[in-house]
């Protein structure tokens, strides 16, 4: 009897491709609805049955986003916003994900544990010192409330100490220390380079939750100075019988981070499926 | 097999401040007791020339790695810890901004009327109903997703990127965009439900109608996630147990039960836990998909208003600090309560290998 050597569980069966197929429509499907409701006027969106297909009105509501409301300045806002908040993410867990992985100090373990079980905390439980703090320091409804708080996090030096202390080998270092290397040149020539897949999958996951965050803007930012998010909300509250401007005004908010996915996104599913192995 | 300390392998969800894009699951905390040899002692031993760069080595080395750490940990202990600690001591003040009387002391006074306040205990109910509604049925079928996704397929990656895509929108969007599709009158879910012959649901008036849809949002946006990751642990199953096994003459099914599960029960935990932290978390659903503009109320009669909502409620609409500092700090405490749980069910699981 010819029994086949691969496993039946890895096997292509008949149904596979279809099943994935329609996941993955489902999974298209709002965001391509988006698009079409984006392109519609709001006359055609209140039919029965619905447009299923793009229409030609996309540049007509897109304009009158711009116009109407104040979202070119969210979007300004989000990317200086996010590019800050991933830029000094990574500098600053790096440095500190490498002296938790490679260097030797006192309370390293006691602060490494403290990291670790902030990790957990939900962030609203420190939401009301913060806004109060925030009020202190003068900087209500200025970006630097909302890039200041987030300019480290405990995840990202978790991700950095671990991968640090996986890829980088001791013995490296103590090579590079007998050749009278002081710390700082190791970080430079060692560490450096050896981190970059690394600090490539943080800085994606870093900007994408900075660009998407909602709450703590919300909290902090007033509506003439928001980011995208909190503009988007804004304007659903505003113009709420407004589909088609409203969905426009989604569409744009959410191209960026599809483009950046788009191009991107292999490393982000790598990353995500490698953090799972290492279980 | 080994599993390190106190730490369970959790993550603050996707939620940093707030959710939003998912992190990658972190490794296990491993022993951070590695020791790292000091520097080279042989550059000074006998060389006195030397002597002077040996003792700057020693210098850098004791002295640099809290230079390393210290912006990071400045930063976090402003921003991160100092913050949670003082909620607890707002938590125990009558705190409000607006109003004539001073900031008081009063205790627990907060958490007592917190426990008595009917708002909260729905609330409650709402959170954990929208929790149970949606990590069941993102677990299972993420699990079947994984299965699939687990096949010898062609076009892989982009299988894999596609069931991602619902990650990567923003919550805010997604709300909006799901809050149109659920729409009383021109949503097209009721227009295919009308098709069926199903009347028209008002999805947002509801108790269980509104949670159906939040959850239906909930599970779209990370099932794809999940999937991921328990097809990460799936292809580390080593290929001969399913050899073996059917050699032996098991069926799938068997194998699956047998082999593929307990393989994945670290995972399974791990994101049960993370949905959990998301789902007690759970804010721009609740608050967004309330038809009536600026609502934090969570629909009319709060039918969908979850813990965060009623947070934020309390805090930025009644500027009562005192009291949404203490709904946080339960909140807290919930959230420990069920790590606790989760690490003492991984505790036993491991101790059963």
């Amino acid at each position: 009897m010819a029994r086949s050597r691969v496993p039946r569980l890895g096997r292509v069966g008949p149904l596979t491709y279809p099943l994935l197929i329609l996941v993955l429509l489902l999974s298209v499907f709002p965001l391509y609805w988006t698009g079409v409701v984006a392109s519609q006027t709001n006359r055609a969106i209140g039919q029965t049955p619905p447009p299923m297909l793009p229409g030609g009105n996309l540049l007509d509501n897109i304009g009158r986003v711009f116009e109407q409301t104040n979202f070119l300045k969210a979007l300004v806002n989000s990317l200086v916003v996010a590019t800050a908040i991933t830029v000094s993410v990574l500098v600053f867990c790096s440095l500190a994900g490498f002296a938790f992985a490679k260097l030797r100090f006192r309370g390293r373990q006691a602060m490494m544990l403290i990291v670790v079980a902030t990790m957990m905390v939900p962030t609203q439980l420190g939401v009301i010192p913060l806004y109060l703090m925030i009020g202190e320091l003068g900087w209500s409804g200025r970006l630097p409330a909302v890039i200041v708080p987030t300019m480290v996090t405990a995840f990202g030096v978790f991700w950095m100490r671990q991968f640090i202390s996986q890829v980088v080998p001791d013995e490296m270092i103590d090579a590079a220390r007998v050749d009278g290397c002081h710390t700082a040149r190791i970080c430079w020539h060692v560490i450096l380079p050896a981190i970059r897949p690394a600090a490539a999958v943080l800085g994606l996951f870093t900007f994408m939750q900075a660009w998407n965050d909602f709450f703590w803007p919300l909290v902090v930012l007033t509506p003439d100075n928001p980011t995208v998010q909190v503009a988007l909300s804004t304007l659903a509250a505003g113009y709420f019988q407004d589909y088609a401007l409203i969905l426009a005004a989604t569409a744009v908010a959410t191209l960026p981070v599809l483009v950046v996915f788009a191009v991107l996104g292999r490393q982000i599913v790598g990353g995500i499926m490698e953090g799972a192995v290492k279980q | 097999m080994k599993r390190s300390g106190p730490q369970t392998r959790a993550v603050a969800g996707p939620a940093a401040p707030g959710p939003g894009a998912a992190p990658p699951p972190p490794d296990p905390a491993r022993d951070p007791g590695r020791t790292e040899r000091g520097p080279g002692r042989g550059a000074g031993a006998t060389r006195p020339r030397l002597g002077f760069r040996h003792r700057l080595q020693r210098t850098d080395a004791s002295v640099s790695p809290y230079l390393y750490v210290a912006p990071f940990f400045l930063l976090f202990l402003g921003f991160m810890l100092f913050p949670l600690g003082y909620t607890f001591y707002v938590s125990l003040n009558d705190w409000n901004l607006i109003g004539a009387e001073a900031r008081s002391f009063t205790g627990l006074e907060n958490y007592r009327t917190l426990l008595a306040d009917p708002n909260f205990w729905n609330a409650l109910r709402n959170t954990f109903s929208i929790w149970l509604l949606s990590t069941v049925p993102q677990l299972l079928l993420a699990l079947g997703l994984a299965h699939l996704l687990n096949a010898r397929l062609r076009g892989k990656t982009l299988f894999r990127m596609g069931v991602l895509v619902p990650n990567v929108a923003s919550l805010v969007a997604v709300t909006i965009i799901f809050a149109q599709l659920f729409g009383r009158d021109f949503g097209l879910i009721n227009w295919l439900l009308g098709l069926a012959g199903v009347g028209p649901i008002d999805w947002q008036a509801g108790t269980a109608s509104s949670h159906i849809a939040i959850a239906v949002m909930v599970v779209w946006r990370w099932t794809g996630y999940h999937a991921l990751i328990y097809l990460a642990a799936m292809q580390a199953i080593p290929r001969e147990l399913y050899e073996a096994a059917s050699l032996d003459g098991a069926g799938s099914f068997q194998m699956l039960r047998s082999i593929t599960i307990p393989a994945l029960r670290p995972v399974i935990i791990f994101s049960v836990l993370i949905s959990t932290i998301y789902g007690m978390q759970i804010f721009a659903e609740p608050l967004l998909f309330d038809p009536k503009p600026g609502s934090v109320t969570g629909g009319a009669g709060r039918q969908f208003q979850t813990l965060t909502v009623y947070l934020y409620e309390q805090g930025f609409r009644e500027f009562d600090f005192g009291y949404a500092a203490t709904i946080g700090w339960v909140m807290f405490l919930l959230v420990v309560a069920v790590a606790l749980v989760n690490y003492a069910l991984t505790r036993r699981i491991s101790s059963t290998r």
